[in-house]
């Protein structure tokens, strides 16, 4: 990790526990988004191009439009009832924290993680990740696109308000 | 710390940080926001073992990053439009009050 991804990890860090720490749900959307451009600054420094923007256009695009969206109909969901520092909190804030711990030590002990290449390996260029959705993966990019597809519909279903009950069923 | 040891450790940072967000938050969306952190941090683990272990010119964790977004879009737009239609219904977004299975 050089300099870049050091800050770029810490902002993302940073970020995400602003998205679930504070109270203002539209603060948290703002931060969420920060959290998605950071971690695709990130892609785009680990060579991933295509994903990176993938990300951008996804996620800060689409996912986080949809949030706001959602925030602002629900109005903010009301204040939370319970008070913040409850004893459930703690418990889940402590499993959180333990998971942490443990998953970084493991992760800093491990001694099979594999090796990096030496270097010299062409990394895939953006028309090749095309020909590869477009060829090998075609079926899976299609089945993506039904249920990319089922999800919109399904969604406009859901949201839709419910038609005032007529008169003849009720009787 | 390596660098692939670097990036599974923020990876598993931000893991962890949706996963308090699910278990002490009681806002529907603000559990939403949680799983998309959780969404991420396991993307940013394949695309770290991808580029950074033995071979780089495999395309197979990157097709699975791009899949994966796709899915996490589907997912957050019935995920909201289900929350959108529950408050309609119950008019709250807290979790705890959701706890009626007959409308």
């Amino acid at each position: 990790m050089n300099g870049l991804t050091i800050i770029l990890s810490l902002l993302v860090i940073a970020s995400a526990l602003g998205a679930v720490a504070l109270r203002n749900l539209v603060h948290c959307a703002l931060c969420l988004m920060g959290v998605f451009l950071g971690l695709a600054a990130i892609y785009l420094c680990l060579d991933a191009q295509f994903v990176g923007l993938v990300q951008i256009l996804v996620y800060v695009g689409a996912v986080g439009i949809l949030l706001v969206f959602a925030i602002l109909l629900t109005r903010g969901g009301g204040a939370e009832l319970s008070p913040f520092f409850s004893p459930s909190w703690a418990i889940g804030a402590g499993a959180a924290a333990l998971l942490a711990l443990i998953m970084v030590a493991a992760i800093l002990k491990t001694d099979s993680l594999p090796a990096p290449d030496a270097g010299g390996a062409e990394l895939p260029t953006l028309a090749q990740i095309g020909k590869r959705l477009m060829q090998e993966d075609v079926i899976v990019l299609e089945a993506m696109g039904l249920l990319l597809t089922a999800a919109a519909v399904g969604a406009i279903v859901l949201a839709m308000p419910e038609p005032p009950p007529k008169k003849e069923e009720e009787a | 710390m390596t660098s692939l040891q670097g990036f599974l450790v923020l990876s598993a940072l931000l893991f962890c940080v949706g996963l308090g967000a699910v278990l002490t938050r009681r806002n529907v969306i603000l559990a939403l926001i949680g799983v998309e952190l959780m969404l991420n941090a396991a993307n940013l683990n394949f695309i770290a073992f991808a580029r950074l272990g033995p071979h780089p010119n495999a395309m197979e964790g990157w097709m699975f990053v791009v899949f994966s977004i796709a899915v996490a879009a589907a997912e957050a737009a019935v995920g909201l439009a289900l929350v959108i239609a529950i408050y309609r219904r119950l008019r709250t977004a807290h979790l705890d009050q959701m706890d009626s299975l007959k409308g």
